[in-house]
């Protein structure tokens, strides 16, 4: 045991080292002569009103007009942002929901939380009503996460360290996803739905191989918790927002941190994060209840979205970049431009 | 559980934590000063398609209410 508790350290240490050695310069030095992004203001266009508790998870539809949202009012509504009509109003029968999402085809949605399972609702079901149609229970954790590879298929994150990829159809887990040493907090699909990347309570992200169920690479650096965690848009790099009040921005090939978005001003943990269509903009919601726009290449803040009375917790980029939608505790939902 | 079957769990659990890390070891990886050039790349090519970097005509808004202009 202590034989192998040496060859991990070994094995860590050479990993840094050989790291290291594909380090022939930094992001910040290349990106030296690219002139910074103009003050981004971007202002409230809708205020999606309807939630009576705090909203823990938003989820734009890949029509870029459709979102979901989940809050502890037990409800997750379906809204249609240019008109803020709520589309389906779906009561859930946990209201401790942490996590919600959007299936591509528009047709299905899913939810879970502190039931521990991944719920499925079928959004276009013969009668109009919107029911239950799979109940995805194995994790032995909360759900923190879950995010759609398909309308068969579907990967979850949760408190028990694991994530799952499952059959929806079946109701039964194709593959397990073991590794984190703590509770695995989010995850993101690369945009050709062949991997996916996961952050932990561990403070390290993961990159995994959906077919093979392996790990590829494991990111450390952060001092805290990852909460959040997504792709740059072009899939070759993932960035990630933490409990240490950081973001930072790993390059998949170089294997390494490339950049850390912080500022000793922002002392309050990250709690949701989503790149700009080109990859350029890095929005970051915090504890603090702002949200922080980050110029991608030159790690400066170019902008704050304040406009919530608490803590943001969820945020995301509509597909054709035209839009973002942040979600708070203070049970609103706001759409800027 | 005995506190042998314990210890032959953490025992199996190392092993693929040693095996692991001897993937991630070998992993092939490319310069930083290409990752870096890539993804400057991907980002001056796709800025003018970014409407949230670019800003968005009020026209060509559809989350912007477009009220008529009224000549008082």
């Amino acid at each position: 045991m202590e034989e192998l508790r040496k060859e991990m350290e070994n094995l860590k240490d050479q990993i840094t080292a050989v790291r290291k050695t594909f380090q022939d310069s930094t992001l910040q030095e290349a990106a030296a002569g690219v002139t910074v992004v103009g003050r981004v203001q971007l202002k409230t266009r809708k205020t999606l009103r309807g939630h009576l508790a705090k909203i823990y998870a938003m989820h734009w539809g890949t029509d870029s007009t459709l979102c979901v949202s989940a809050s502890q009012d037990g409800k997750l509504i379906v809204w249609d942002t240019i008109t803020t009509n709520k589309v389906n109003a779906i009561p859930l029968k946990s209201s401790w929901v942490m996590t919600c999402a959007y299936a591509p085809s528009g047709n299905l949605v899913a939810c879970g939380g502190l039931d521990n399972m991944c719920s499925i609702y079928n959004l276009k079901g013969k009668d109009g009503n919107v029911k239950v149609m799979r109940e995805l229970a194995a994790h032995t954790g909360y759900l923190s996460c879950c995010r759609f590879l398909s309308d068969t298929e579907i990967i979850t994150s949760s408190g028990d360290c694991t994530c799952v990829l499952w059959d929806i159809e079946t109701g039964t887990q194709k593959m397990v996803f073991a590794g984190h040493q703590g509770d695995a907090m989010s995850l993101g699909v690369s945009p050709d739905f062949k991997f996916f990347i996961s952050g932990a309570c561990d403070f390290t992200a993961k990159l995994w191989d959906i077919r093979e169920a392996e790990c590829r690479q494991t990111f450390g650096g952060h001092e805290s918790d990852i909460n959040a965690i997504g792709f740059f848009p072009n899939g070759n790099a993932v960035i990630t927002g933490s409990d240490d009040a950081t973001c930072k921005l790993y390059d998949l090939r170089a294997d390494q941190e490339l950049l850390t978005y912080q500022d000793p001003s922002i002392m309050c943990g990250v709690t949701s994060l989503a790149p700009s269509k080109s990859g350029r903009l890095l929005l970051a919601g915090h504890d603090d209840f702002n949200v922080n726009i980050w110029d991608m290449l030159k790690a400066e803040r170019v902008g704050v979205l304040a406009g919530h009375d608490n803590r943001v917790s969820c945020i995301g980029v509509s597909s054709d970049g035209m839009a973002c939608c942040t979600g708070s505790w203070d049970s609103f939902l706001k759409i800027w431009n | 559980m005995s506190s042998k079957m314990q210890s032959s769990s953490s025992l199996a659990q190392a092993r693929r934590m040693v095996q692991q890390l001897r993937m991630e070891a070998s992993f092939e990886r490319i310069k930083v000063s290409k990752a870096s050039s890539d993804l400057m790349r991907y980002c001056g090519e796709h800025a003018k398609n970014d409407p949230l970097l670019m800003g968005i005509p009020t026209s060509e808004n559809p989350f912007k209410d477009k009220k008529p202009c009224t000549v008082l």
